[in-house]
């Protein structure tokens, strides 16, 4: 495509044609503040705070719908456009609750930033009538505060567009506008998955997630109780971010230093159930390929798997670990929860195995311990209070509190540990970290790339054919696509699998395997885009590093470089894992892991309740 | 936050439900189709509650948020049926400063309905309207088609209103 010449304050640029105003000045290293813009889905032109001069235009345009054409001469910091801002962001700020000092959002919020870049002289220049809200906190994973909504309606386009759900909107007109649920429902009410993806949407403290770190501290104060807490395999390259670091920044040493001196009685590596649950999901895949008559000839290398523990769930078998997945299925498409794998999630098989074989070992009362999570996800909060997520029974649930990314650096900040000054430390040996395998669990295509390391494995060699059991990165489904899809080789058979993140994807792609358009064996679905890394628990990126940076892809390669680096990356070759099959599990599939790492699902239905 | 919810209990009849779905399917495939067919919707029904949005969204596809959206965003869509007895009362500035608020709570608190509802048996609405142009009357309120005006004394309504309510 020929290039077009502009101008952009006095200085000529040669730029493709095909930009706007905004994605023109950001190649000519010119930063326009913006506030409701999302790219590709949210182009609504409405906060005018983008707004630049043209030369010979009747008004200032919106920098970010405005398209540049020939000849185009841009200012974007003359004092009317200056004024024109500043204006638009007072006027904002006249229907706000401007209690910056106990938001949550205090110094990570991008209409505070704004209000200082742009110099704000009077916050109450407009004051007059305010909108009056409930705090709207009986949602298990989110809360939301109208009082301080901008109505910039970026969680509606993440919610409609992204995720293409579609729980939340625009209320009523003018002044009376507000975010929320049809015929004002509570978000628990309506078919919300609780990813948390309009929370990281959010410019301001509007969203946020349901706060359980005051649980946790105060079980840390208690001296009778025992406090466990692992950490999500993504946490490792995330956590850095609320602490100045680059996204995608590896900090799993200090993650394992800061949780020690937090006062945890014992800290670990979730990597360690991610390789559980690729024994039990691999070993599930195994059997439903032979009932469904996939391995007809039953070649298995090692283990000849018995009749009557054959899973006799449908194929396509399809990963469980995304609690917000899970709770899409059996919102909008119930009539694939046959086909969801009955593993639980590795953050509830923690808690599981720790509350009983763990347990144990230490000679700890299950009633004693406090288990704690640190997830990317909003929806893990929602998994914790699910029934069936119980091993012990009695009421005493696997998991007791979970905490985001952005929770834990809070606990760090009050807590006053200085995390750049932090040595890297190792989490406790009782549970060793992970393989490979299990920190891949973060990212789309992960789940499913430890699962085949596995699955080759199980079916001797048979995977891609001859001697590929030892298969170790399957590249074809790692990646930044939405949908991605891969057929391996077993025997003269076939074994088709695909990857789906975010959960629009996941709706094409569930469409079309109804249809039978596509024939799938083995699917793994996330229900964020780009999976755990980019979580709707994850730490907030302004706006300008979401529109133009991939943070997933940085965050998602510092995992896959960990896993490169590991010496163990297959699960079923950690000796922490074989011990525990052989100490306690008996072998993946065995009625006591049916009993203490399986869980079963529901169909909710879609109805509004008011 | 102006709570807008529908208050009557839902009688649609299986007739209006058939023809709600035909109509639909004759619309849906056309692009920007979600405005007639809420309008045809409301022809049909009088009102818009919770149970027709939820048909037209699971015919259409279009989300409930998307279409309470246009609901609340359009005054001419409403989510209460009007009542066997309609009740209006004006708040224009004349009836206003003649006491047309303690009108309208006693109305209320009689009838027992929250301005801008319906009552769960579809009997009585209640509404505060804009100036009706018989300022000369105020304060003036309707109830169906019938017009009071020059109302004294808040009380007066009772009389006004057993009228109706014991035919
Ligand atoms: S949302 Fe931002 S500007 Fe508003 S109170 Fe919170 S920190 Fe301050
Ligand atoms: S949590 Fe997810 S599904 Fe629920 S409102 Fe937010 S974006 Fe929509
Ligand atoms: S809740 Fe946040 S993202 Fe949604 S419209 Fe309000 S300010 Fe924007
Ligand atoms: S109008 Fe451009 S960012 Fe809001
Ligand atoms: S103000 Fe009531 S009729 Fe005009």
């Amino acid at each position: 495509m020929s290039k077009i010449k502009i101008k952009i304050n006095n200085r000529e640029y040669e730029v493709a044609p095909n930009l706007t105003i905004l994605e023109a000045c950001r190649e000519a290293a010119i930063d326009i503040p913006t506030l409701c813009y999302m790219k590709e889905i949210n182009a609504i032109g409405s906060c005018r705070i983008c707004l630049v001069e043209v030369k010979n235009a009747r008004s200032m345009p919106a920098a970010c719908v405005q398209p540049i054409s020939e000849g185009m001469e841009i200012f974007t910091n003359t004092p009317a456009v200056q004024k024109s801002r500043k204006a638009n962001l007072e006027l904002i700020l006249s229907d706000h609750n401007k209690d910056c000092l106990s938001c949550i959002r205090n110094q990570t919020c991008e209409l505070q930033k704004m209000s200082a870049d742009l110099g704000v002289s009077d916050e109450n220049r407009f004051k007059g009538k305010m909108n009056e809200f409930e705090l709207e906190d009986n949602h298990s994973s989110i809360v939301r505060d109208n009082s301080k909504c901008i109505r910039c309606r970026r969680c509606i386009a993440a919610c409609a567009e992204l995720q293409e759900i579609s729980v939340i909107g625009a209320i009523n007109r003018g002044f009376d506008t507000s975010v929320g649920c049809a015929f004002e429902a509570g978000l628990k009410d309506v078919p919300c998955i609780a990813c948390g993806q309009c929370i990281v949407a959010c410019p301001v403290g509007a969203l946020y997630e349901k706060d359980e770190t005051e649980a946790v501290f105060k079980a840390l104060a208690d001296p009778d109780i025992h406090v466990a807490v692992c950490a999500a395999p993504s946490i490792r390259v995330t956590l850095g971010e609320c602490f100045g670091g680059k996204p995608g920044e590896f900090v799993e040493g200090k993650l394992a230093a800061v949780l020690k001196r937090l006062g945890f009685d014992g800290v670990y590596d979730m990597d360690f159930t991610a390789d559980l649950t690729v024994m039990e999901e691999a070993k599930e895949l195994v059997e439903r390929l032979t009932k469904n008559g996939k391995l007809s000839d039953g070649k298995l290398s090692d283990e000849k798997i018995p009749d009557e523990k054959i899973s006799d769930g449908p194929l396509p078998l399809i990963t469980s670990c995304s609690p917000g997945w899970v709770k899409y299925c059996e919102h909008y498409f119930p009539e694939f929860i046959a086909n969801l794998s009955t593993c639980k999630s590795p953050q509830q098989m923690f808690g599981a195995i720790y509350k009983t074989h763990f347990a144990k070992k230490l000679g700890l009362d299950p009633k004693n311990i406090f288990f704690v999570s640190v997830i990317p996800c909003t929806a893990k909060k929602f998994e914790a209070t699910r029934e069936g997520q119980s091993a012990v029974g009695d009421g005493i649930r696997d998991v007791d509190a979970a905490i985001t990314t952005r929770e834990l650096a809070r606990m760090i900040k009050k807590y006053g540990i200085n995390f750049d000054k932090l040595p890297d430390e190792k989490f406790d040996s009782l549970i060793e970290t992970g393989t490979g395998a299990g920190v891949i669990f973060g990212t789309s295509g992960g789940v499913m790339e430890a699962s085949l390391r596995t699955a080759a494995y199980l079916l001797g060699g048979h995977l891609l054919g001859g001697s590929s059991a030892d298969k170790i990165d399957f590249e074809e489904v790692r990646g930044d696509e939405g949908i991605k899809k891969a057929s391996y080789q077993i025997g003269d058979k076939t074994i088709n699998v695909a990857v789906a993140s975010g959960t629009a994807n996941a709706k094409k792609l569930l469409n079309s395997i109804k249809s039978g358009e596509t024939n799938v064996d083995f699917v793994e679905i996330m229900a964020c885009p780009g999976g755990c890394v980019n979580g709707g628990g994850q730490p907030v990126q302004p706006i300008r590093v979401r529109n133009f940076e991939n943070l997933w892809e940085r965050r998602a390669e510092s995992l896959y470089k960990d896993d490169q680096n590991k010496e163990i990356r297959k699960s079923h070759e950690s000796p922490l894992i074989k011990a525990v099959y052989e100490e306690f599990l008996g072998e993946p599939g065995s009625p006591i892991a049916h009993q203490i790492l399986h869980t079963h699902y529901a169909p909710r239905g879609k109805d509004i309740k008011v | 936050m102006k709570k807008i919810k529908t208050t009557a209990g839902f009688m649609g009849t299986s007739e209006q439900k058939e023809k709600l779905i035909a109509m639909i399917a004759e619309h849906k495939d056309i692009k920007g189709s979600i405005m007639p067919i809420l309008q045809k919707a409301q022809e049909i029904y009088g009102y818009l509650p919770l149970e027709v949005q939820q048909i037209i969204s699971d015919e259409t596809g279009v989300s409930m948020s998307e279409i309470y959206g246009i609901v609340t965003f359009y005054s001419q869509f409403v989510l209460n049926p009007k009542g066997e007895i309609a009740i209006s009362v004006c708040m224009g500035t004349a009836c206003y400063v003649k006491g047309a608020k303690d009108i309208l709570d006693r109305i209320s608190a009689n009838i027992g309905i929250k301005p801008g509802e319906t009552s769960k048996d579809g009997r009585y609405s209640l509404d505060a309207t804009r100036c009706i142009g018989a300022c000369g009357l105020a304060p003036v309120f309707l109830v169906n088609e019938d017009v009071y005006g020059r109302i004294e004394k808040p009380e007066d309504v009772d009389d006004i209103l057993k009228k109706y309510t014991e035919s």
